[in-house]
């Protein structure tokens, strides 16, 4: 990044982070083959690359046991437009060799595990955790750095396991002022993407024809963040912030929270299932609006 | 602490003496002390200081201190916290050792704690007190909203008359007594003066803080009192003095994050809340905080009241209204990671691997200016020390750990 005249640094240059999901059980139930839908990918990052001089991209691969840098166009920078003689710019060659060792070596620690019923969620919360920690030292680089935001391509489920780390993630990333974009090509609604880019100011579309895949990235995800201030981009549609009780997974909008380790609860109980405390008998709903009452009385 | 904050003082007096024979513009830089931040390195160049070695070092120490803390209990939060900050806007607090003033300064960094608290523990409330011409005033109610709280405070700017210690207390103590029982009640007093003007006992205030289970904190911006270390002893609180500018904000945030609790001071409770869904993009409708007509907003699932913003309390049938990332906000207290372990210098070897696993930095060379790296104990992965610091202090999550594969039914709830 010193090397680059930093004078040219200006609103419209992109640190694009990627996050590609390469879970391999999502990727042997879909329709587009892994390959169709990779190609669509280096179209969209070689365009990235080619929109301006000094736009950086780094590819983090989701995979179902690991998480792994893949590609990061800074580490490479003459390499742009060098041909290696199969039709392919050299640099995803590199890109190339690099998945296909890890997804060798994700399979292998697939195997290790036992193989009992299988969540199909790729570890969103390691990438996005790894995405941010890149992100951070960009911003420790100095006052001149490209305006960084992730993009999370994603197919597979969301890992119910991961709720609390890919939350941290997304405060994380608000606090840093970093929007997480999502793209979500799998089958049902991804709850934490929708959330991650609706919390962040990030921009979330689920395409429905993933033949088309490249022309929805370069559309829609390839826009920087001082451009997206004069383009119309897909509206985020209701997101839907009510939670779902611990008891019974079932989503309410009415319900118990437990005072010391706040988990959800339907309906009253005596004692709170994940940390143990017992709750006191005083009818809480009554107490709290009393105390309002009495509390608001001297100023009126 | 009380000598050092007297030595310190002695030496702005010195200083004052000193300042007197030069101009208003060179006097900036001498109480800026700029000069302080430099050093020559090897060409004779001058340099800013490194500090992050020292700045690590520090973090460290801070995070030791909490996690040894936490070992001897079973990690409990006071996650909904009632909270009175009691500022002290006496003759005290319009003197000029902090620039351009103590009320400037702290007004300044009250402001900022209010939106870091409200970041934090967002199903806590905040009121404020002040106290002036020995008398202690309310500026707001308890309540959630940052705004409302950072206006009252920046419309009552002056200082003037005595301090008294007991009235802030009677008055807060007063308010705090109607809280749930679930709620943690605190006082955090900023206290400029160095004497009390008191109707009466104070040590009488004191034990009814004690015996309604007030957690006390004082942050003195002059040297140290005894009666406000004996409140903090009393009502378990931390008691401190502020060095320079940097320490007070430091030491103020240090209150941002929700203290241990102590099971007997708040009684574990179900509280019931409405999750409210966001009105639909279109519908047009009068909201019952502002009584406007807006597009938007959402809708208390009991009543149906339109309102603008979340987290509230409904103001028609008085339900708690939070979204379900709001109490998500506050999860990472629950399950925060350990601390990592440091590895030093002399035992890197060529089996570990060359790069920081978060940031991809190098590990060795240049690029780590702080010598040496840390290593979760769980995942054992390696980590630089700006990430270090960066994934204890604001992302709460172990990228290591977050890229191993967990079974499903080790759920992070259950640890
Ligand atoms: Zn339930
Ligand atoms: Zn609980
Ligand atoms: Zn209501
Ligand atoms: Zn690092
Ligand atoms: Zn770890």
């Amino acid at each position: 990044m010193a090397s680059v005249t930093s004078k040219l640094y200006s609103d419209d240059v992109s640190l694009l982070v990627l996050l590609l999901d390469t879970n391999p059980f999502y990727w042997s139930t879909t329709s587009i083959k892994f390959s169709q839908f990779l190609s669509h990918v280096l179209a969209f990052l070689n365009a990235v690359l080619g929109l301006n001089q000094l736009n950086q991209v780094v590819v983090i691969a989701t995979g179902y046991s690991s998480c792994d840098y893949i590609y990061d166009s800074s580490l490479t920078p003459n390499g742009h437009f060098e041909s290696s003689g199969t039709g392919m710019p050299a640099i995803f060659s590199s890109l190339l060799k690099k998945l296909d060792e890890f997804s060798a070596k994700d399979e292998e620690l697939c195997k290790e595990e036992d193989n009992e019923k299988r969540v199909a969620s790729s570890l969103l919360s390691g990438s996005l955790s790894m995405a941010l920690c890149y992100i951070q030292r960009v911003f420790r680089s100095g006052h001149l750095h490209p305006q960084p935001r992730i993009l999370c391509l994603q197919g597979s489920p969301d890992g119910p396991e991961q709720y609390v780390a890919v939350m941290n993630s997304i405060f994380s990333a608000q606090r840093l002022m970093v929007p997480i974009d999502s793209c979500y090509i799998g089958t049902q609604n991804s709850a934490f993407l929708q959330q991650a880019s609706y919390i962040t100011g990030g921009v979330h579309h689920s395409p429905k024809q993933l033949d088309g895949l490249f022309q929805y990235l370069t559309t829609i995800f390839a826009t920087d963040l001082y451009t997206r201030g004069f383009v119309q981009l897909p509206k985020p549609v209701g997101v839907d912030f009510r939670a779902s009780c611990f008891c019974h997974k079932k989503t309410i909008d009415m319900g118990y929270i437990c005072s010391v380790c706040l988990s959800i609860f339907c309906e009253h109980h005596k004692k709170c299932s994940t940390c143990g405390s017992v709750f006191g008998q005083s009818k809480l709903d009554e107490a709290s609006s009393v105390a309002n009452k009495k509390r608001k009385a001297p100023d009126s | 602490m009380s000598n050092r904050s007297k030595r310190l003082n002695e030496e702005a007096e010195e200083d004052e003496e000193e300042a007197e024979g030069i101009g208003d513009w060179e006097r900036t830089y001498v109480d800026d002390r700029s000069w302080e931040a430099l050093q020559e390195d090897e060409s004779g160049l001058l340099r800013p200081i490194d500090n992050s070695a020292i700045y690590h070092a520090q973090y460290r120490r801070r995070l030791r201190m909490l996690s040894a803390a936490a070992a001897g209990t079973r990690i409990q939060k006071g996650l909904i916290r009632y909270l009175y900050i009691v500022i002290d806007f006496s003759r005290a607090a319009a003197e000029m050792d902090f620039r351009p003033s103590r009320l400037a300064i702290m007004a300044k960094h009250v402001e900022a704690f209010i939106r870091e608290f409200f970041d934090q523990n967002p199903l806590s409330q905040i009121g404020l007190v002040s106290i002036k011409d020995g008398v202690a005033h309310t500026l707001t109610d308890l309540g959630g909203s940052p705004e409302s709280h950072i206006q009252a405070l920046m419309g009552k700017l002056e200082a003037s008359g005595d301090s008294s210690l007991q009235n802030g207390l009677e008055l807060v103590h007063e308010y705090l007594s109607q809280i749930p029982s679930y709620g943690h009640r605190e006082v955090l007093i900023l206290y400029s003066a160095l004497s009390t003007c008191d109707p009466g006992n104070i040590m009488e205030t004191i034990q009814r803080c004690k015996e309604s289970k007030l957690r006390c904190s004082v942050i003195g911006l002059s040297a140290e009192m005894f009666i406000c270390k004996y409140l903090c002893q009393e009502t378990g609180g931390l008691y401190s003095v502020a060095l320079d500018e940097v320490h007070l904000k430091d030491l103020l945030l240090e209150h941002a994050p929700p203290p241990p609790a102590i099971a007997e001071f708040a009684v574990a409770n179900l509280i019931k809340m409405g999750f409210p869904q966001s009105a639909a993009e279109n519908s047009r409708a009068i909201c019952s905080c502002h009584n406007e007509a807006k597009i938007g907003g959402y809708t208390c699932p009991r009543c149906k009241a339109r309102i603008c913003d979340l987290p509230t309390e409904c103001t028609i049938c008085g339900l708690t209204l939070v979204s379900s990332p709001h109490l998500a906000r506050s999860y990472h207290h629950l399950f925060p990671i350990a601390p990592f372990d440091e590895v030093p210098l002399s035992s890197l070897n060529n089996l570990m691997p060359k790069s920081c696993f978060g940031c991809q930095q190098s590990l060795r060379g240049a690029g780590n200016k702080g010598g040496s790296c840390v290593t979760c104990s769980k995942c054992k992965h390696y980590f630089c020390l700006d990430c270090d610091i960066y994934i204890h202090e604001s992302l709460h999550n172990c990228p290591g750990c977050e890229s191993i594969h967990r079974p499903k039914s080790v759920s992070m709830m259950e640890e």
